[in-house]
C-alpha cells in the first residue's frame, strides 16, 4: 500500500491543474449551490414571519443558521459523477478508464475533492455574507460542534458511494435522466434540504431517519449547530456507518456484474 | 405573421419526428410529474407549518408554480432547443445553411426546434392555473382576465429577449452554454413570489434574470393584487427589451463573418 498514498497524490495533482483551467465554468457552476440554500432560507425564515415569528422550535436566525451551514456542508459533500456517467458509457470513454490499473472510482474521488477545495473561494465569502446579511444563531455546544467534522467526511462518504451505485444504473437504461429526477425528488426532501427534518410532517420525517440522505447532508449540519442531544448524535453515526458500508458491498458487487456487461459503445 | 407561420411549420416537423418515439412521451410526462410534485409538495411541507407565506396564501402559491410551468414549457418546448441548435450552428459553421434562408434569420433561430412533448408542462401550468384559480373562488372579470393575458404576453416577451440576448453573444464569445446556466439556476428561484425576497436578491433576480416580471407579476394579476403601475412597468419593460434585443441581434449578425468561410 505503499504505493496507494503516491496515487492519491498524483491524482489529485492532475485533478486540481484541470479544475484551475475551468475558473469561471466553475463560479458559475457554484451560483445553484449557494443560490439554492439561500431560496430555502429566505422562505423558511418568511414561514417563520407569516406565523408569528416562528416555525417549529426556529426562528428566522435559527432558520439563517441552519441554510448558511447547510450550503458549507452541501458544498463538502455532494458528486455529480451521477449526472455524467452516462456519457462514459454511452460515448465510449470508460473504455479509456477501465484499461488503467486502478478503479475508476479514484479519479472520481481526486477531480470531486480538487472541484471543492478550489471552490471554497466561492462557497466561503458566500457565506460568509449570508452571515453578515441574515445574522444567524449559532451556539453550538463545543462536543456537538467538535463531532460535526467526522459527520461532514462520513456525510461525504455516504453520499459519494450512493450516487456512483446510482451511476451505474447507466450500464442498463439510458433513461437516466428521468432515474435521476427520481433520486433528486426522494433526496430533496428527506435530507434536510427541502426543510429541517425536525419541520417535516411526522410520516416524512420518519423515512428520513430511515432512509441515507439525511445523514449525508442533514444530520452533520445538525451537529454543527447543537440541535441534537448526545444519543440522537450516536444514532446518527451508526446509520452513517451503516450505510456506509450497504453502499459500499452495493458498489463492488454491482461493479463487477456492470463492467462484464460494458461492451464499450462507440469505442 | 410570418414567424407564426415558421413556428408552425416547424412544429409539425417537430411532431412528425417526435411521433417515432411515442415511448419519450411516457418519459416526459413521468418527468414533469415528478417536477410538478417536488415543487407542489415543496409547498405542502412549507404550509403544514404556516397559513400564508409573505401574504401569499397557498392557492395563489398554485397559481403562481403554474405561471412558473407554463413559462418553463414554453422555453423548453421552442426557444431552448432552437437557441442551443443555433449555438452549435455557430460553433460548427452550419449557421450559414440559415442565413441563407429567405426569411428572418433571427425568426428562424428562434423556432427551428420544436420539442413537442415538452408541451406537456405547458398543459400542467395552464391546469394549476385553472385549479388555483377555481379554488381561490374568484370571479375573474374581463379586466383581471385581460391584465393576466398582458403580462403574460409581455413575460413571455420578456423571457425571449433575454435569450436572444444571450445567445448573440455566441457570435463573439463561441461557447456560452454556461452563460445559459446563470439563467437556469436563478430561474429556479421564481418558484416563489419575488416579493419575498431581501431588497438586494430581488433586485438581482429582477435584473439578472427578470423572474420577476416573467412569473410573479403574471401570478399577481390572478390573485388581484397587480396594479396598474407594476402592469405598465412590465409592458414597457418588455418594449425596450424586445427592441433592444432586436438591435443587438441585427449589430451581431453584422459582425459575423461564419466560422467555416
Amino acid at each position: 500500500m505503499s504505493g496507494g498514498s503516491g496515487l492519491h497524490r498524483t491524482l489529485f495533482r492532475i485533478s486540481l491543474a484541470v479544475m484551475l483551467q475551468y475558473r469561471v465554468a466553475s463560479v458559475i457552476w457554484m451560483i445553484g449551490a449557494i443560490l439554492d440554500p439561500l431560496i430555502f432560507l429566505v422562505v423558511w425564515s418568511t414561514a417563520a414571519r407569516s406565523s408569528g415569528g416562528r416555525v417549529g422550535d426556529m426562528d428566522p436566525h435559527d432558520v439563517a443558521a441552519y441554510y448558511i451551514v447547510l450550503m458549507l456542508v452541501s458544498h463538502l459533500t455532494f458528486s455529480w459523477i451521477h449526472e455524467v456517467f452516462q456519457y462514459r458509457v454511452q460515448f465510449g470513454s470508460l473504455t479509456f478508464e477501465l484499461l488503467r490499473p486502478v478503479h475508476p472510482i479514484r479519479a472520481d474521488i481526486a477531480d470531486n475533492l480538487a472541484y471543492k477545495v478550489v471552490n471554497l473561494a466561492v462557497a466561503l465569502p458566500a457565506a460568509a455574507v449570508c452571515w453578515i446579511v441574515f445574522q444567524p444563531r449559532w451556539e453550538p455546544p463545543g462536543w456537538s460542534l467538535a463531532a460535526a467534522g467526522p459527520a461532514v467526511v462520513l456525510g461525504f462518504e455516504v453520499r459519494f458511494m450512493l450516487e456512483w451505485s446510482l451511476a451505474m444504473v447507466a450500464f442498463w437504461t439510458t433513461r437516466i435522466v428521468a432515474v435521476n429526477r427520481m433520486y433528486y425528488a426522494i433526496s430533496g426532501f428527506t435530507s434536510g434540504r427541502v426543510a429541517p427534518i425536525a419541520l417535516l410532517p411526522g410520516p416524512l420525517a420518519a423515512l428520513a431517519h430511515a432512509l441515507p440522505f439525511y445523514y449525508a447532508l442533514g444530520f452533520p449540519v445538525d451537529l454543527a449547530l447543537g440541535r441534537l442531544s448526545p444519543g440522537e448524535a450516536l444514532r446518527g453515526f451508526f446509520m452513517q456507518i451503516l450505510w456506509l458500508v450497504l453502499a459500499g458491498t452495493l458498489i463492488s458487487t454491482v461493479w463487477r456484474a456492470a463492467v462484464r456487461r460494458f461492451t464499450a459503445v462507440g469505442g | 405573421m410570418s414567424w407564426l407561420r415558421l413556428f408552425l411549420v416547424f412544429t409539425r416537423i417537430g411532431a412528425l419526428s417526435e411521433l417515432a418515439y411515442r415511448a419519450n412521451f411516457l418519459v416526459q410526462a413521468f418527468e414533469s410529474l415528478i417536477n410538478v410534485t417536488v415543487v407542489l409538495g415543496t409547498v405542502a411541507i412549507v404550509f403544514s407549518r404556516t397559513d400564508n407565506l409573505g401574504g401569499w396564501s397557498v392557492w395563489e402559491l398554485v397559481a403562481l408554480i403554474g405561471v412558473y410551468f407554463l413559462i418553463l414549457g414554453m422555453i423548453n418546448l421552442v426557444l431552448a432547443p432552437s437557441i442551443t441548435r443555433f449555438m452549435e450552428d455557430v460553433q460548427q459553421g452550419t449557421l450559414d445553411f440559415t442565413l441563407t434562408k429567405p426569411e428572418d434569420a433571427q425568426v428562424l433561430v428562434s423556432v427551428s426546434q420544436v420539442h413537442v412533448w415538452k408541451v406537456i408542462d405547458v398543459l400542467a401550468g395552464v391546469a394549476l392555473i385553472v385549479l388555483a384559480t377555481h379554488r381561490l373562488g374568484k370571479h375573474i372579470g374581463p379586466l383581471a382576465a385581460g391584465a393576466f393575458a398582458l403580462s403574460l404576453l409581455a413575460a413571455g416577451a420578456i423571457v425571449y429577449s433575454l435569450w436572444i440576448l444571450l445567445a448573440t453573444l455566441t457570435f463573439w464569445f463561441i461557447r456560452i452554454e454556461n452563460i445559459l446556466m446563470i439563467f437556469w439556476s436563478m430561474y429556479l428561484a421564481g418558484r416563489w413570489p419575488v416579493t419575498i425576497y431581501p431588497g438586494w436578491l430581488r433586485t438581482m433576480l429582477t435584473v439578472v434574470v427578470p423572474i420577476a416580471f416573467a412569473v410573479t407579476v403574471p401570478a399577481e394579476a390572478i390573485s388581484g393584487r397587480l396594479t396598474p403601475g407594476t402592469l405598465l412597468l412590465t409592458l414597457v419593460v418588455a418594449v425596450v427589451m424586445l427592441t433592444v434585443s432586436r438591435w443587438f441581434w441585427t449589430y451581431g449578425l453584422k459582425h459575423y463573418s461564419g466560422a467555416s468561410a
